[in-house]
């Protein structure tokens, strides 16, 4: 596992202060398309583990942070930079889709 | 990483465009007949419909319900597992009437193939005002199973009068506070059963004779401007989240100046076969089909489309063989 989870105590300090750009995959266990990112974002863990951190947020668990980013629609993944989110994708998606619309931080 | 456009003379027997139960079905045929099958998956949309609902409880051979996105990856696995390739891109570009017939993809690539199996399914009609792009994600959505749970003790609002919309309205009572259903007409086409259902559903109102003609907030979505279409009068709803159920239409903008249509906008095909009016096309699953658009018809006509593929295959060789 590449990814870390990440809930609403702990969101300050591994997502708004890392010094990495963080992407975070807001998921529940009951939302079939996040099960379908999941290995996706799994990979892009892996493969770009010097530029960017995955983080997992179950929503069902961690009420707070999708209400404070105002998730209606999940799988939604929301790269945090700065402590700033700074680019939003919702729904599954494939890899190369993902690595398109994040690619400024991925390089 | 996007990998280099793929051009090449080599021809290929067939390519599926679509990965929903009737491409990859046909797929699965294909591929068990040695055609080495293309499938073009799509980008965002692999998987099709059911990659957006939950569970699926008739499909056959599941007795306790399988999620859509589990079945779809099913049936992508069994596909690969006998030869199929599937390709995770749009195609952008067709040229049916050509021989070999062309497929553009989104990333560039050209692929030239002796037949083609058309099984894109059908894209949820959109409401068409000023704000829905913008909210979608954030407020607006097409799938209550998927994004109920965010509303929980709001006041939300549901668009459509057809059984698809009373299946929303009444699954979404479970989170929110109050559904307000918004139809175009007096009277609902849902089925009777939904209707009743709906209709005595104590946190369900309605709104009838209204459309719905703009979407306004900040961040998200707060508020609905409605038209009543008998006295044109205007109002406002304030509501957090907006559920469009308004039917779908088949995706058939690639194809539709190359094959016959019906005038439901449907492919046409020459039933009980999947044969377009070109020779060398053939259609399966929602696209050809307005009626049942259920998995396990979509997956019934894939199969048949493959089978149609290997009979048309054989004959074009054939013909190859006779004229050399």
């Amino acid at each position: 596992m590449n990814t870390i989870d990440v809930t609403d105590q702990d969101f300050q300090e591994k997502v708004l202060n890392s010094d990495k750009p963080v992407i975070v995959d807001f998921w529940a266990e009951w939302c079939g398309p996040c099960r379908m990112l999941s290995p996706i974002l799994e990979e892009m863990a892996t493969e770009h583990a010097d530029k960017i951190t995955v983080a997992k947020l179950n929503v069902d668990d961690n009420p707070q942070a999708a209400s404070n980013y105002g998730i209606t629609s999940i799988p939604a993944v929301m790269v945090f930079q700065g402590g700033e989110k700074v680019a939003t994708s919702i729904g599954a998606k494939p890899k190369q889709v993902l690595e398109t619309e994040f690619a400024e931080y991925l390089k | 990483m996007t990998e280099a456009p793929e051009s090449t003379d080599v021809v290929r027997d067939v390519v599926i465009i679509g990965s929903g139960p009737a491409g990859y079905t046909a797929a699965i045929y294909a591929a068990r007949a040695n055609l080495n099958p293309l499938v073009v998956a799509g980008s965002v949309t692999a998987g099709g419909e059911l990659m957006n609902t939950t569970d699926v409880e008739n499909f056959p051979g599941f007795p306790e319900g399988i999620l859509g996105p589990e079945l779809m990856g099913h049936l992508e696995r069994q596909a690969t597992r006998f030869g199929a390739e599937v390709q995770y891109e749009d195609v952008v570009a067709v040229d049916l009437k050509a021989s070999p017939k062309v497929i553009t993809l989104g990333n560039g690539s050209e692929y030239r193939t002796h037949a083609v199996v058309l099984s894109t399914g059908s894209a949820y009609r959109e409401l068409g005002v000023e704000g829905e792009k913008r909210f979608s994600g954030h407020g607006v959505s097409w799938c209550a199973t998927c994004d109920g749970f965010f509303f929980r003790d709001q006041n939300i609002a549901v668009v459509g009068g057809g059984d698809s919309a009373m299946e929303e309205a009444l699954f979404l009572t479970k989170f929110a506070s109050k559904v307000t259903v918004i139809h175009r007409r007096d009277d609902l086409r849902a089925s009777k059963t939904m209707a009743e259902r709906a209709l005595a559903h104590e946190k369900i109102e309605f709104i009838w004779d209204t459309e719905v003609t703009g979407l306004d907030g900040e961040e998200k979505l707060k508020t609905l401007h409605l038209r009543n279409l008998k006295s044109g009068e205007e109002s406002t709803l304030d509501v957090t989240g907006l559920f469009v159920a308004i039917g779908s239409d088949p995706r058939t903008d690639l194809v539709k100046d190359q094959v016959e249509l019906n005038a439901d906008g449907t492919v046409r095909i020459d039933h009980p076969s999947t044969r377009t009016s070109l020779p060398g096309v053939f259609a399966a699953g929602d696209v050809t089909d307005p009626t049942y658009r259920q998995a396990i018809t979509a997956a019934g006509s894939g199969c048949i489309a493959a089978q149609d593929v290997e009979h048309y295959l054989a004959d074009v060789k054939e013909l190859v063989t006779a004229a050399v």
